[in-house]
């Protein structure tokens, strides 16, 4: 398995080889442990409800898609599961998120050391613009007061190569964030989410604001990462759900309609709604 | 999984946070407290110097209040209002001409060089404005005058002036205007009877705000409108000669060797509070009920 | 809609609408003008004045020797020099930003990032206040209630505790009055927190929500997130705000004038009273008789002019520089 994915690194340029080698995957997909889970589910802001009643697991290793037409509490969903609502002055959020089997929402549990456990990418790149390429990098290692130089370096260099910018970037990392352009600054953003070592990627429509060649790019990314890491991808772009996740959730109107392997979903939906939209019907 | 080492616990991490908001909270104690103090020592010492004779005499020589003989600033107040009106006479169309070129003609040559003079003439110390308007008003004149502190404090207000306005102005959306222009109006009925008209209160606002900085202004007035013990026997003498203003008067109530004097220095403080804090809540609340229109 | 357009058609047609239109546009644009460059010409005309009224006292002393100068005799020697109120001005200007700053920066990230939306509102209101309070109304308060409060609390007991202790430190701390340049320094700083306060807080509101939450899911506490994200962001106009501070008190004439004693005797102490360039202006214009001593007070307007000028400029070109759009760093 392992080699397989390394030689794909290699070998793939075009899409159908990456969805060979993710059709061998999902044979196998007993192996990979449940890392996240939802249950019950609800965001509301004020009186509104934005996700109603959502129970979906996130496996290890795996890329999970969350699709749907806009406004259906896709992103809504995926910032519940890292607690960014907190923030947030009027959304609420109840039932449980478990990471690993520990609700996220006890109220013991902090915030901060979830969301160093959980990473999240954004919609639009956002390097902190005064800092330096190294020190965007290493952010989230500074916090904890890690200041050896040495070691700084080491993480600098695993997460922007893990990334797929080191070779880019490797000469001018005294370089303001702000001067990369557009995809870079996507993977300088990546790259500062990997730094810190996180048990699950969040990403949130992460190439809507690139070219097609950047996304391309992030797409390759995704599938190199999720041999580490556990991967939930909102995106309202049904080919990169398509060619990037394993698992598939269908929201619509905050409800999760249907949720399965993305294959068996996108070849044959259970559900009439599913298959309207899959086939452009709507949304 | 984990490789990396925390240094910092997040316990640690917490207290910073909290240290940092506590520090955050004290820094604003801190100047409150002074603010709330020097309020209620102008408010207490101010009501207890007030009285009647206050509004309704003249100050005199020192020995009137040192012998208990009735003593008020009425020449003061009056006096405010003759050069805090001049002033405002000369200030607003200055003002308002050079806000409406900055606004309503947006690629004139002379923009750039003007918003950037006007800048720097608002960031000017008022005792500079007070220089030159004795160099150009009293020299010539050769007296100290009302008009000459008329002309200083309308230094001060021009260049707030031509910033509000433009801004007001700038609130303005340009469809009013090309509504204006699709009529046949021209352009300039266009910016009188329309977009004038649509700004009234962002003006009004400006108005006020400068009219309030002005009036608190005591620097350009020393020697320009100097002061004055007296009321004018003419109200000519208001405009043309010498004559009092409250912030002038305070500060030299103040700095006077008479604690009869020192008394009515703290109720000229009180009066002069009052009415420059009025204007600028009136201009705050004015701006509020722009915004939720 | 067919009565506007026969409208418009009439007057196009009118003789009366094109001298209407035409001229009326032409009047108003050059009233408007006019009216512009009269400010210019104020500006100017503010330099051109002052130095021309300083050029007696520049041409006595020459224009280095009138900064470089320490002497200042109105009465018997008529000599002036400028240096000593050049260094009071900007001795307590750089001392009261040092003071003002960070409080003033402070009170800018709580009104914006912590404290509730009321809570915020009054709080700003309270230091719009600071800013429209008349400086003679601060001044007044100063000279009879602050001064002689810090002379019998702070000045006497430093300076009783220094005359046992470390004698040698009397003359640098100098007369312990009550009115001098210690007291001056913290009411100007105190005067000049509501300029800092405001631009601070409006370039953090600026702050993209986006940056923010960035800083948020790499982990970071409250803090970290406004160390991290906000005030690097925001810094333009935090600093913009510290220079227009250090400008206002540069210029602020009433209240020093009241508090700093006004001693024109070279080198100050630190509770002894000294002098600014303001303050030497109010004190001695108006009793002024000789040209020359009139002169060097215009003169000093002039270099008070230069410097104010400096500063100003220097803020504009700042924000400019430090401002950050659309994650460019500009």
């Amino acid at each position: 398995m392992e080699t397989m994915l390394k030689n794909k690194k290699i070998q793939v340029t075009g899409l159908s080889k990456e969805n060979e080698v993710v059709n061998i995957t999902n044979r196998e997909n007993g192996a990979y442990p449940v890392r996240m889970e939802t249950r019950n589910l609800n965001v509301k802001y004020g009186k509104v409800s934005a996700v109603k009643n959502i129970s979906l697991p996130v496996y290890n290793e795996r890329v999970t898609a969350l699709i749907g037409p806009s406004g259906c509490g896709k992103t809504t969903f995926l910032r519940a599961l890292n607690r960014m609502h907190d923030l947030t002055r009027n959304a609420s959020v109840t039932g449980e998120v478990l990471l690993d089997g520990n609700n996220i929402y006890n109220p013991k549990v902090n915030p901060v050391t979830i969301r160093r456990k959980i990473g999240m990418v954004f919609q639009k790149p956002t390097p902190f613009p005064t800092m330096s390429i190294f020190n965007n990098v290493v952010a989230g290692l500074k916090l904890v007061g890690i200041r050896n130089k040495a070691l700084l370096n080491e993480v600098c260099e695993k997460a922007l190569t893990q990334a797929a910018l080191f070779d880019e970037v490797k000469d001018r990392l005294n370089s303001p964030g702000g001067s990369l352009s557009g995809g870079q600054q996507q993977r300088l953003s990546i790259a500062r989410a990997l730094a810190i070592e996180p048990e699950v990627l969040l990403m949130d429509e992460p190439t809507s604001s690139l070219d097609p060649q950047s996304s391309s790019k992030i797409e390759d990314l995704i599938h190199e990462l999720k041999k580490n890491y556990a991967i939930v991808i909102v995106t309202h772009n049904l080919q990169q759900a398509g060619r990037v996740s394993d698992y598939t959730g269908f929201f619509f109107l905050g409800e999760l309609i249907e949720f399965g392997e993305t294959e068996k979903m996108y070849t044959n939906p259970a559900h009439k709604r599913t298959e309207e939209y899959l086939t452009g019907k709507f949304g | 999984m984990r490789s990396i080492p925390e240094n910092k616990t997040l316990f640690q991490r917490r207290l910073w946070d909290r240290f940092m908001v506590g520090l955050l909270l004290l820094s604003t104690i801190l100047v409150m407290v002074p603010l709330l103090i020097i309020i209620g020592y102008v408010i207490v010492n101010g009501i207890s110097a007030l009285n009647w004779e206050f509004f309704t005499e003249e100050l005199g020589s020192p020995a009137r209040a040192m012998q208990g003989r009735p003593t008020g600033l009425i020449h003061t107040i009056l006096g405010t209002a003759v050069v805090d009106l001049i002033a405002l006479i000369i200030a607003a169309p200055v003002g308002l001409g050079a806000g409406i070129l900055l606004s309503e003609y947006p690629d004139h040559k002379l923009n750039p060089p003007l918003r950037i003079i006007n800048d720097t003439l608002n960031g000017m110390p008022a005792i500079l404005k007070g220089l030159l308007a004795f160099a150009l008003i009293v020299k010539p004149m050769g007296t100290f005058s009302g008009l000459a502190g008329g002309f200083a404090l309308a230094f001060v207000m021009i260049p707030i002036i031509a910033r509000s306005t433009e801004s007001a102005l700038m609130n303005i959306p340009w469809s009013i205007r090309e509504a204006g222009l699709a009529i046949g109006l021209p352009r300039w009925r266009v910016v009188l009877s329309t977009v004038m008209p649509a700004a009234r209160t962002g003006l009004v606002t400006g108005f006020l705000i400068a009219f309030a900085r002005a009036a608190g202004e005591a620097a350009p007035l020393m020697f320009t409108s100097f002061g004055n013990n007296y009321l004018p026997r003419h109200w000519t003498g208001m405009i043309l000669g010498p004559v009092d203003t409250l912030p002038q008067r305070l500060y030299s109530l103040a700095i006077s060797p008479y604690k009869e004097w020192h008394a009515m220095g703290w109720a000229a403080g009180i009066v002069l509070l009052v009415f420059v804090i009025t204007l600028f809540i009136t201009a705050r609340f004015l701006t509020r009920v722009k915004k939720e229109d | 809609m067919k009565k506007k357009e026969e409208q418009i058609n009439n007057v196009l047609k009118k003789p009366v609408g094109i001298i209407y239109r035409w001229l009326g546009d032409r009047i108003f644009l050059s009233a408007a003008v006019i009216l512009g460059l009269s400010i210019i010409f104020l500006s100017l005309s503010m330099a051109w004045v002052l130095y021309g009224e300083g050029s007696l006292s520049f041409g006595e002393f020459g224009f280095w020797g009138f900064l470089r100068g320490t002497t200042w005799d109105p009465g018997i020697q008529l000599i002036f020099g400028a240096l000593p109120f050049i260094f009071g001005t900007i001795v307590t200007s750089v001392a009261a930003l040092l003071i003002a700053f960070f409080p003033a920066m402070a009170i800018g990230i709580f009104i914006a990032e912590y404290a509730p939306r009321w809570l915020g509102n009054i709080i700003e209101n309270l230091v719009h206040l600071i800013a429209a309070i008349p400086s003679v109304v601060i001044g007044i308060w100063g000279i009879f209630v602050f001064a002689p409060w810090m002379r019998e609390k702070v000045y006497l007991p430093v300076f009783n505790w220094a005359a046992e202790h470390y004698p040698s430190l009397l003359p640098v701390l100098g007369n312990p009055m009550g009115y001098g340049m210690a007291s001056a320094i913290i009411i100007l700083a105190l005067m000049i927190i509501p300029y800092t306060t405001a631009l601070t807080r409006d370039a953090i509101r600026q702050v993209p929500k986006e940056q923010r939450e960035a800083a948020w899911a790499l982990g970071a506490t409250r803090w970290e997130v406004i160390r991290m994200a906000v005030i690097p962001y925001a810094r333009g106009g935090i600093l913009a705000g510290a220079i227009l501070s250090f400008g206002r008190a540069i210029g602020e004439t009433m209240a020093v004038a009241m508090l700093i004693g006004n001693k024109n005797n070279f080198p100050f102490s630190i509770m002894g009273p000294a002098a600014t360039m303001p303050s030497v202006i109010i004190n001695e214009f108006r009793e002024a008789v000789g040209s020359l001593h009139l002169s060097s007070l215009m003169a000093i307007g002039f270099v008070l002019f230069v410097i104010s000028l400096i500063v100003n400029l220097l803020a504009a070109y700042i924000t400019r520089k430090l401002s950050i759009s659309g994650g460019q760093v500009a």
